[in-house]
């Protein structure tokens, strides 16, 4: 499977180590004509203003929702949550606006309130390492998508059909649990798309 | 759950790749460099070129600049203290600043002990012009690191030359054997543990950006060429004509750095850029390069 990490700005090469180690093909794409060689997309951590702006400015915006359209699996971490979400708090524009939730962006504080933890996720066997910086939270999520885990009652994991989002870092860590649930959605939306 | 871990510190750097960090003096500025899409603002009382010319005993900024910039971002706040004055770091970290720079900009506070950073929960970068700098910095906590340049003077010449410095550095210790690696490590005044983590990964363990000179899109881009992992920009953009159109410039030829009819593009009308300075015509006392060791 060919995974594409949107190189705008932000921790891409953290998810292209990660997507290998966990068996698929990661590569960085800079231009909108790349997403068609992919069969699954990863929307990296960085600055969630940095990069929607920068998405916009590039096309970025239109060529993902077509992507997205095509039944083709996406992954947002952190910023790449915040960009996926129909809805943020606070803000009157959402950038891709795919998932149906609400965000909050930096909702557990500054800096010095990020942390690590362990975190149980569903249909994932062992808990995964997960790393919160300046985190965002899912607020609330529509009938049609999962709640795949929590952190204190709120929603940090969620999937909704070929989209899944995370709040925190599955890339900064050697857990590739999450890449490998990635991957999988990738191989069934191909499988699907063959058939 | 723990807070504070090298993970978490040297994550938020990682989030930080391949994004301009400006400097800002108040709100308006600030604004105006998350619009730009910067990924982090540093809150500073005085730019380094104001600084310069300024002269006497700088220092951390008033906290209440620091906290008008936070009311006003979304996007990371940064701010500054001198080397070696833990104090000023401890006030910083209360006042809620995301990451602290010990940095040679202001006038030292300490001509021996830089701040033992591992003693903060928030993450500190730290400046080198070589890798025994950097590693010395990395062992005492820090979570970051960015070429010293010479800040304040818009000349790319020294981040240029740490840069170069650094990677060749890097190189030469890759192909150490393991007992030449003791020496090294001896010679560079760097624990033996670190170097032989670059010796086998080949890159420093912390994310690395430019800084000190750079005043231009191809500043930017020439830096990330070099390998820089991001770029801070700080008397150039609000010492600039048009300090908007210069910061979007500014983050566009850092994102497309090998894009050179873009780097073009953004390079037009930006009006006049900062004066600049002369490397060989500042006096040694002026030279903050010098400062930390």
């Amino acid at each position: 499977m060919k995974i594409g990490v949107l190189a705008l700005q932000g921790a891409v090469a953290e998810h292209i180590r990660s997507i290998e180690a966990a068996g698929g093909q990661g590569v960085a794409i800079k231009r909108t004509e790349e997403l068609a060689e992919l069969d699954g997309l990863i929307i990296p951590g960085g600055e969630s203003t940095t990069i929607g702006k920068l998405m916009r400015k590039y096309g970025f915006i239109d060529a993902i929702r077509n992507f997205s359209a095509q039944g083709k699996p996406i992954f947002g971490t952190c910023a790449g949550l915040i960009v996926l979400a129909d809805r943020i708090d606070g803000q009157e524009e959402a950038h891709l606006g795919l998932m149906d939730m609400t965000v909050a962006r930096n909702a557990f504080g500054r800096q010095r309130e990020s942390f690590e933890t362990d975190l149980p996720v569903k249909g994932i066997e062992e808990p995964v390492r997960a790393v919160f910086i300046r985190a965002p939270l899912i607020k609330e999520v529509g009938s049609s998508v999962d709640v795949l885990s929590t952190y204190k009652d709120e929603i940090v994991t969620a999937r909704q059909g070929h989209l899944l989002a995370s709040s925190y870092h599955p890339e900064l860590t050697d857990d590739y649990s999450l890449h490998a649930y990635f991957l999988k959605m990738a191989e069934e939306a191909a499988a699907a798309a063959s058939r | 759950m723990e807070t504070g871990t090298s993970r978490v510190k040297r994550g938020m750097a990682e989030m930080q790749k391949g994004g301009v960090i400006m400097d800002v003096m108040n709100a308006e500025q600030a604004k105006i460099a998350e619009a730009a899409g910067a990924t982090a603002v540093m809150a500073l009382e005085r730019v380094p070129s104001d600084i310069r010319a300024a002269g006497g005993v700088a220092r951390m900024a008033d906290p209440t600049v620091l906290e008008e910039v936070m009311k006003v971002t979304s996007i990371p706040v940064m701010a500054k203290a001198r080397i070696g004055h833990f104090v000023e770091a401890k006030v910083l970290e209360a006042l809620g600043a995301d990451y602290i720079d010990e940095s040679e900009v202001l006038t030292p506070a300490d001509e021996v002990y830089h701040i033992d950073k591992r003693d903060f929960t928030v993450p500190f970068v730290c400046g080198a012009k070589d890798l025994g700098e950097a590693l010395r910095r990395i062992q005492e906590g820090a979570a970051m690191l960015r070429t010293k340049g010479e800040p304040g003077t818009g000349n790319i010449v020294e981040a240029v030359r740490h840069m170069r410095i650094i990677n060749g550095q890097i190189r030469k210790v890759q192909n150490l054997s393991k007992d030449e690696l003791y020496h090294e490590a001896k010679t560079l005044g760097v624990p033996y543990e670190l170097l032989l983590g670059v010796h086998e990964s080949g890159k420093l363990p912390v994310v690395n950006f430019a800084a000190g000179g750079v005043a231009t899109p191809s500043d930017a881009a020439l830096m990330m060429h070099l390998g820089a992992d991001g770029v801070f920009v700080g008397s150039g953009i609000f010492k600039s004509e048009y300090p908007e159109k210069f910061a979007r410039a500014i983050v566009e030829a850092t994102t497309h750095y090998q894009d050179y009819k873009l780097i073009a593009e953004v390079s037009k009308n930006l009006g006049t850029p900062m004066k600049g300075i002369e490397i060989s015509k500042l006096d040694a006392s002026q030279r903050m390069q010098d400062r930390g060791w």
